[in-house]
C-alpha cells in the first residue's frame, strides 16, 4: 500500500490504482455524493482493509475498483486498465479474468454443488470440461473442502459456504480478490478461520486482496487500513501507524 | 455452456417442488383443456371433414323441409358427368324414448353403394336388400342400443305417423375413423309405399338426391346445370357438395363453435398469466443470484436464457403430459357423447397446437422477468440478499 499522495516511486505497476475517483447517486432527481475524490494506490500482493461506518462508502468504492458500478469521475487502474473506459460486455469479460469475488452473505448457486459453484466463472474460459473439474477440485483442496465437493450450499455450515466461495473467487488465478465484509455473517471461529484463509492466500499465492470490514479484528488480518467517512479517505493505518489524509472532523474543530 | 444452461435451468425449475408441481399441473390441465375443446370443434365439422369431394346433394331451393318429387331422379341423371344417384328421406322417429336420439333415414337401394366408406359384406347387404322392412346401422349404434343382428327395432313415427317395426339386416363399420357409425338407414321404397297407403299426396318424394360425379373438379358446373335443369318448376333445386352440404348445418350453430374457439384460446391466456406469475416470482427470488452470476462475468443474454430455459422446461413437461393424456380422455368422452358426436376424435393437427400454444405460453411467461432480469444492475441484484 502506498499513500495517496506518493509519486510513482514504485518500481512496479500497482495493481489498483485510483486517481480523483468520484460516485454520486440521483435519488429523486437529487444528487447524493457518495464518494469524492478518491485517490489511493494498491501495491500487487498487498492486502488493504476498507473500513468505516455504515454509508461511509466503502461498500461502494471496492464496487467501483471490482468492476460491478461505474464512477462519476476520475480513473480507476486494475493492471494498468482503465476500467471505467471499457464497455459492459468488455467490463464483464475483464471481471471474469481479473476480479474475484467474495461476498458477505457467500452468493452461492444453491442449486449448485460446491465443486459445480468453484468452476461457475471457468465457464468462461477455453478451458475443458476435464480442466474446468481439475482447477475447481484444487482450488476447494486449497480451502480444505475436497471431502465436501459434492455437497450442495445447503448441506455446508456458513463457514464452509464462504470457503467455497474463496475457492471460486482464486479458481481463475485473478489479479484482484475483493471481499467484502467476508466474516459479516459468521461465527466468530468461522470468521478466525476465513480471515486466516485469506491471510494465506495473500501470503503464499502473492494474492491482492481489498477487503471491506468494519470488524476492527478482521481488518488486523490485512497489512493496511483506509478508513472512509462520508465518502472520504481521511486515514491511513500501515505498519501500525496512522497517517492522517485530512484532518478529522474533531481535529479540524 | 449450453449443457451447463441446461443443467441449471432444469434445477432452477425444480427449485420449488410445491410450486413447479402446481404450475405444471396448471398447464396439463389448461392443455387437456385446449385439446378437448378443439377435439369438440372438430367433432362438430367431422360431417363435412368425412364429405366426398364426388358427391353432390340435390335439395329444394326452398328449405330442407320441401321434398322433391322422385321423378327428377331420371332427369339427374341424364346430367353430363352424373355416375350414379340414389335419394333419401330424413325419417326423424323416436326409439323407445325421445333421449334415444340417432339420425334415420329411409335410402333408394343404391345409396349405400355410393358410400364406400360404410363397410359392410355383400352377404349382410344382400340381406338387407331383400327385407323390405330390413334395417343396416352403425357399429357404435349397434353397440349403445345392444341391437343384434335379426332384432326388431320399432321407431314412432315423427315426421310419418305412425308405429314403425324394423329388422336388423346388416351392421356397417366405419372404414375411417372419422366415419359416422351412428346411423340408421332403412328403405325408402318401403317408407313410400306405407305413405301413399296414408297420405297419398306425400308419395313419391324425398328430401334429398345424392349424386354421385364423376370428376370431383366439375361439381360447381354439373350442380349449375341440375339447378339449371328445373328453374321455374314448382319445386326448384338447390344442388351443392356434401361438404358445402354440411357445412350448412354447422354454420346453424356457428355461434357455439365461436365462443368453443373462444374458451379453448382464453384457457390459454388464463395459464399464460398463472405461468407469468410463477416465472415472475421465481426470477424476483433470484435476482442476487443473477446478480452474481454477472459480476462473475456471466453476460445478460446467459440469465435471459437461464429464465427463458426453465420456462420453456416447465411449460414443455406440462404439454407433453397434456397431449398425453387428451387422447385417453377424447375417447372417454367421445364414448360417453357418441349420440351427441358420432366422431369425436383427436385431429392430427391438435397435439401441435397444443404444443405451440405451450412455447408461446413459456415464451410469453418468461420474457419481462428475462428482460428484467438481464437489465438488472449488479449493485442493485447483490443488495437485494438484504
Amino acid at each position: 500500500m502506498t499513500e495517496p499522495t506518493s509519486a510513482p516511486a514504485t518500481a512496479a505497476t500497482p495493481a489498483v490504482s485510483l486517481r480523483k475517483v468520484s460516485k454520486t447517486y440521483y435519488r429523486g432527481g437529487q444528487p447524493v455524493p457518495v464518494l469524492a475524490d478518491i485517490t489511493f494506490d494498491v501495491a500487487r500482493g498487498d492486502f488493504l482493509a476498507l473500513m468505516g461506518p455504515s454509508g461511509s462508502g466503502k461498500s461502494t468504492l471496492l464496487n467501483l475498483i471490482a468492476g460491478i458500478d461505474r464512477p462519476t469521475g476520475g480513473q480507476i487502474l486494475v493492471d494498468g486498465v482503465d476500467i471505467a473506459q471499457l464497455s459492459e460486455a468488455e467490463l464483464a469479460a475483464w471481471r471474469a479474468g481479473h476480479v474475484g469475488f467474495i461476498f458477505q452473505f457467500y452468493n452461492l448457486m444453491p442449486v449448485l454443488t460446491a465443486v459445480e459453484n468453484v468452476e461457475l466463472p471457468l465457464m468462461l474460459t477455453q478451458l475443458s470440461r476435464k480442466q474446468r473439474r481439475q482447477h475447481a477440485e484444487l482450488a476447494l483442496s486449497m480451502v480444505g473442502l475436497s471431502e465436501r465437493m459434492t455437497h450442495y450450499p445447503s448441506e455446508l455450515s456458513g463457514g464452509q459456504q464462504q470457503r467455497v466461495a474463496i475457492a471460486r473467487a482464486l479458481v481463475t488465478d485473478p489479479t484482484l480478490i475483493v471481499a467484502d465484509e467476508p466474516t459479516g455473517d459468521l461465527d466468530k471461529a468461522s470468521a478466525t478461520d476465513v480471515l486466516a484463509l485469506l491471510d494465506q492466500l495473500n501470503r503464499e499465492l502473492g494474492k491482492t486482496i481489498i477487503m471491506v470490514t468494519h470488524d476492527a479484528r478482521a481488518a488486523e488480518t490485512a497489512h493496511a487500513m483506509l478508513h472512509l467517512d462520508k465518502g472520504e479517505l481521511f486515514a491511513l493505518e500501515s505498519n501500525g501507524k496512522t497517517h492522517a489524509l485530512k484532518p478529522q472532523p474533531a481535529a479540524a474543530e | 455452456m449450453i449443457g451447463f444452461l441446461i443443467k441449471s435451468a432444469f434445477r432452477n425449475a425444480w427449485r420449488h417442488r410445491l410450486r413447479a408441481l402446481l404450475t405444471v399441473t396448471g398447464l396439463v390441465v389448461a392443455i387437456l383443456a385446449f385439446g378437448l375443446l378443439k377435439t369438440i370443434v372438430s367433432a362438430w365439422y367431422a360431417g363435412a371433414d368425412a364429405a366426398s369431394n364426388a358427391r353432390l346433394v340435390t335439395r329444394s331451393s326452398i328449405s330442407l323441409v320441401f321434398t322433391l318429387p322422385i321423378s327428377y331422379k331420371d332427369r339427374i341423371r341424364q346430367v353430363d358427368g352424373v355416375e350414379a344417384i340414389s335419394w333419401a328421406n330424413w325419417f326423424g322417429g323416436v326409439y323407445i324414448d325421445e333421449r334415444n336420439f340417432f339420425p334415420q333415414f329411409a335410402v333408394s337401394n343404391g345409396y349405400l353403394d355410393q358410400y364406400p366408406e360404410f363397410v359392410l359384406s355383400d352377404a349382410d347387404k344382400k340381406a338387407w336388400l331383400v327385407d323390405r322392412r330390413g334395417a343396416v346401422v352403425g357399429r357404435k349404434l349397434a353397440k349403445r342400443f345392444g341391437w343384434q343382428v335379426g332384432d326388431v327395432i320399432p321407431l314412432k313415427g315423427t315426421i310419418f305417423p305412425g308405429e314403425w317395426n324394423f329388422v336388423l339386416r346388416a351392421i356397417y363399420d366405419g372404414k375411417e375413423n372419422n366415419t359416422d357409425e351412428n346411423q340408421f338407414f332403412f328403405h325408402w321404397d318401403y317408407l313410400n309405399e306405407s305413405i301413399k297407403k296414408t297420405a297419398p299426396r306425400r308419395g313419391d318424394r324425398t328430401g334429398v338426391f345424392i349424386v354421385s360425379i364423376e370428376d370431383p373438379d366439375k361439381a360447381a358446373e354439373i350442380s349449375r346445370t341440375i339447378d339449371a335443369e328445373f328453374r321455374n318448376s314448382l319445386a326448384e333445386t338447390m344442388t351443392e357438395t356434401e361438404k358445402a352440404f354440411q357445412l350448412g348445418f354447422v354454420a346453424m350453430t356457428e355461434a357455439i363453435v365461436v365462443a368453443i374457439e373462444i374458451v379453448s384460446y382464453v384457457v390459454i391466456l388464463i395459464i399464460m398469466a398463472v405461468m407469468a406469475n410463477t416465472m415472475a416470482m421465481a426470477a424476483r427470488e433470484r435476482t442476487s443470484e443473477y446478480a452474481t452470476l454477472k459480476a462473475l462475468g456471466f453476460a445478460p443474454g446467459f440469465i435471459a436464457s437461464l429464465i427463458v430455459l426453465e420456462s420453456l422446461i416447465l411449460c414443455a413437461l406440462g404439454a407433453a403430459i397434456g397431449v398425453a393424456m387428451t387422447y385417453p380422455l377424447a375417447r372417454a368422452f367421445g364414448g360417453a357423447l357418441d349420440n351427441v358426436f358420432p366422431v369425436f376424435n383427436v385431429a392430427a393437427e391438435t397435439p401441435w397446437l397444443q404444443l405451440a400454444c405451450a412455447m408461446v405460453v413459456a415464451l410469453v411467461a418468461a420474457v419481462t422477468p428475462a428482460i428484467r432480469s438481464a437489465r438488472v444492475r449488479i449493485v442493485d441484484g447483490l443488495r437485494s440478499i438484504g
